[in-house]
């Protein structure tokens, strides 16, 4: 289960090499606005080795390439695909014509590499406002895309609107996201909480997203992951009531009952849906029935 | 697989980090290391940038490695880049 994703500056080997350490679902191997132009080189030899000598069992591994409009992604490419990270993510697309350029050179690497097809899959980063206008022909591009993720720092620098903590200026930009995503059946993550000292305001933009129906959030410091782990993960209610559910669905089927109602609701297809979904989750977090009371 | 023919350097003063500066040299290959664990891991390190140089193609260079504690994976890293900022 992936909740959050921590970016790590693919340049500086005392953060990268503690990445399984720091307790995020996933790490960001930054190669793009992270480095500096005249480290391009450097940053992808170093995320290369890292991600060859160490080990990183406790999160899956993103490298963020630079975008297809810099001399540099297919060089980041050609470096990081063989060491088969789980997912490549693609800064400023703004078309699906991005997304199918990109598809198409790691899948003839793949080929030459001896990988299955989709090994690696693709994170659209969608930071622009022809990326949001063109989200649900990004996400439904091409099989490998896996998830979109939302860069409010520079949609908002697009959309010449200040960056607010509040986030009302990202407001339409976030559910159209989570529209786009959902409709073409992948997962949305949203954008960074970049005020890495306020501990609250972390936990209110995190709810938020949730509750607009991101999978999860991207951070730029570890020092927000917890909490980021912590919003999007089933709260023990929810797992309870979703399990009570299932139950109450399993009798009404014993019964023959067409409809069953629970602590006065009508149980219904999307309830049945949800408490599926929070089951799945609890699941994957290694939390299952019997170890609830 | 040509031989270092300009000056490079690669690698940061942080701490995990290094710096390493490549050059040319006219025959076999000079290492001078500085390191906080030169004690305990010299010959590691200096083992590790001659494999490098090898990997390279590199016969002739000296190189000079300034040493923060560095992970065998980082020093490889930052030797391969200065030796190819030494061939452009």
């Amino acid at each position: 289960m992936r909740r959050s994703m921590l970016f790590l500056p693919g340049n500086a080997p005392k953060m990268i090499i503690n990445g399984n350490f720091l307790g995020s679902d996933a790490v960001i191997f930054d190669l793009e606005d992270a480095v500096a132009p005249a480290e391009k080189d450097a940053a992808r030899i170093l995320v290369r080795n890292v991600m060859r000598d160490l080990e990183f069992d406790r999160c899956e591994i993103i490298v963020r390439i630079n975008s297809t409009d810099t001399p540099f992604w297919q060089l980041d490419l050609n470096e990081i695909l063989p060491q088969k990270p789980d997912i490549i993510m693609l800064p400023k697309t703004g078309c699906a014509h991005d997304v199918e350029v990109v598809d198409d050179y790691i899948t003839a690497m793949e080929e030459k590499l001896g990988f299955a097809h989709n090994t690696v899959r693709l994170m659209p980063l969608i930071e622009t406002a022809l990326g949001v206008e063109n989200a649900y022909s990004i996400a439904s591009a091409r099989p490998r895309v896996t998830a979109l993720f939302l860069g409010a720092e520079d949609l908002t620098a697009d959309l010449r609107c200040k960056r607010t903590k509040e986030g009302r200026e990202i407001e339409y930009a976030r559910h159209r996201m989570v529209m786009a995503a959902r409709a073409a059946g992948v997962d949305v993550y949203d954008t960074p909480f970049t005020d890495v000292n306020d501990d609250e305001g972390i936990l209110t933009d995190a709810a938020l997203a949730k509750s607009f129906g991101f999978t999860g959030k991207a951070s730029i410091s570890p020092r927000h992951i917890n909490a980021i782990n912590q919003v999007f993960s089933p709260t023990k209610e929810e797992i309870n009531y979703a399990y009570e559910v299932m139950d109450a669905i399993a009798l009404a089927k014993e019964q023959g009952k067409g409809a069953i109602a629970l602590h006065g609701k009508m149980i219904d297809a999307p309830i049945v849906a949800r408490a599926q979904q929070t089951i799945a989750a609890a699941e994957a977090l290694g939390i299952h029935k019997e170890d609830l009371v | 697989m040509a031989d270092i023919i300009k000056a490079a350097s690669a690698g940061t003063a942080e701490k995990s980090d290094l710096i390493v500066e490549v050059e040319p040299c006219e025959q076999g290959v000079e290492i001078e290391l500085e390191s906080v664990v030169k004690n305990q891991f010299g010959a590691a390190i200096e083992a590790s940038v001659r494999d490098v140089l090898e990997q390279c193609g590199v016969k002739n260079a000296r190189v000079k490695i300034a040493d923060r504690g560095a992970l065998d994976c980082v020093v490889r890293a930052r030797v391969e880049t200065a030796i190819l900022r030494g061939k452009e």
